[in-house]
């Protein structure tokens, strides 16, 4: 098997799944959809070479950010009865709009990419730890401190608003 | 290593920006079809992630790892969105028992 089908696979894959967590009506099977979605996701990491993302994008994504949705699915017991029914009109709406998307997209970047064409670096070791390590502590480093302030906020937004308002007694 | 020249193997660019592309617009067209609030924060995140794939394809072509520090930055900003917007949705449930956003609408004038 040569690269270039091993890389047609995994996208026709990743595409396939893409579609069904839009396609599922269980909120629930959605969920288990992304989470293979972004696991194909990662293969195409490794398949560029990107090894650092590839493993943390299994561990954000797939490994918190998915366990964070399918808990707060369970834990709304959320199930097919409750899934809200859309209307044909905007369905049929929203798929020609998305079409649109897509074409405009394609034209568009098909367009600009004659006038980037670069020869590649053969031994491409960019995506491993002690480069992408390097590059975030030098050139990188206010944001990534930044980014700290952000989860602070982030989590004492998401306490206070998840907390239950107190009982007012008379 | 053979992993490394992708895109000397036949693979073009191309390739990326079309699977990107496609799954870009899965991703609007479940934020513009469903009507689950949950499922919306989910095609959300598929939204950034067909953006990171690129992003990594391009690093990757030209040869420099800018491109995919951005992408560990995406992951943060769409962890603390994910957070902040299930903590929503679970407050909006606890008044009006549903998640479907067509009864968002209390802030319609």
């Amino acid at each position: 098997m040569t690269l270039e089908m091993l890389a047609i696979l995994l996208g026709g894959l990743t595409i396939g799944s893409a579609l069904m967590v839009v396609l599922s009506k269980h909120p629930v099977r959605s969920v288990l959809y992304l989470v293979v979605t972004f696991f194909l996701i990662s293969a195409n990491y490794i398949l560029m070479n990107a090894q650092f993302l590839a493993i943390v994008n299994i561990i954000v994504y797939a490994g918190a950010i998915m366990v964070l949705f399918l808990f707060v699915l369970m834990l709304l017991n959320l199930n097919k009865d409750s899934e809200p029914i859309t209307s044909i009109g905007i369905k049929l709406a929203g798929i020609i709009a998305g079409g649109v998307l897509l074409t405009v997209l394609l034209a568009a970047l098909k367009d600009g990419l004659v006038i980037t064409q670069q020869a590649v670096d053969s031994a491409n070791n960019n995506g491993l730890v002690e480069n992408l390590g390097e590059l975030l502590f030098t050139k990188y480093v206010l944001p990534f401190e930044m980014s700290s302030v952000l989860f602070i906020a982030a989590m004492v937004g998401a306490v206070m608003l998840a907390k239950r308002e107190k009982q007012i007694i008379e | 290593m053979v992993l490394a020249s992708i895109f000397e193997s036949g693979v073009s660019i191309d390739f990326y920006i079309v699977l990107a592309s496609v799954l870009f617009a899965i991703g609007a067209v479940g934020v513009m079809v469903r009507r689950n609030a949950i499922v919306l924060l989910m095609c959300i995140e598929l939204m950034l992630n067909a953006v990171n794939l690129l992003m990594v394809a391009f690093s990757t072509y030209h040869g420099k790892g800018d491109g995919q520090v951005f992408v560990f930055f995406v992951m943060v900003v769409a962890a603390a969105e994910a957070t902040v917007g299930l903590s929503i949705l679970v407050m909006a449930y606890r008044n009006i028992r549903s998640t479907d956003v067509g009864i968002f609408n209390k802030l319609k004038g």
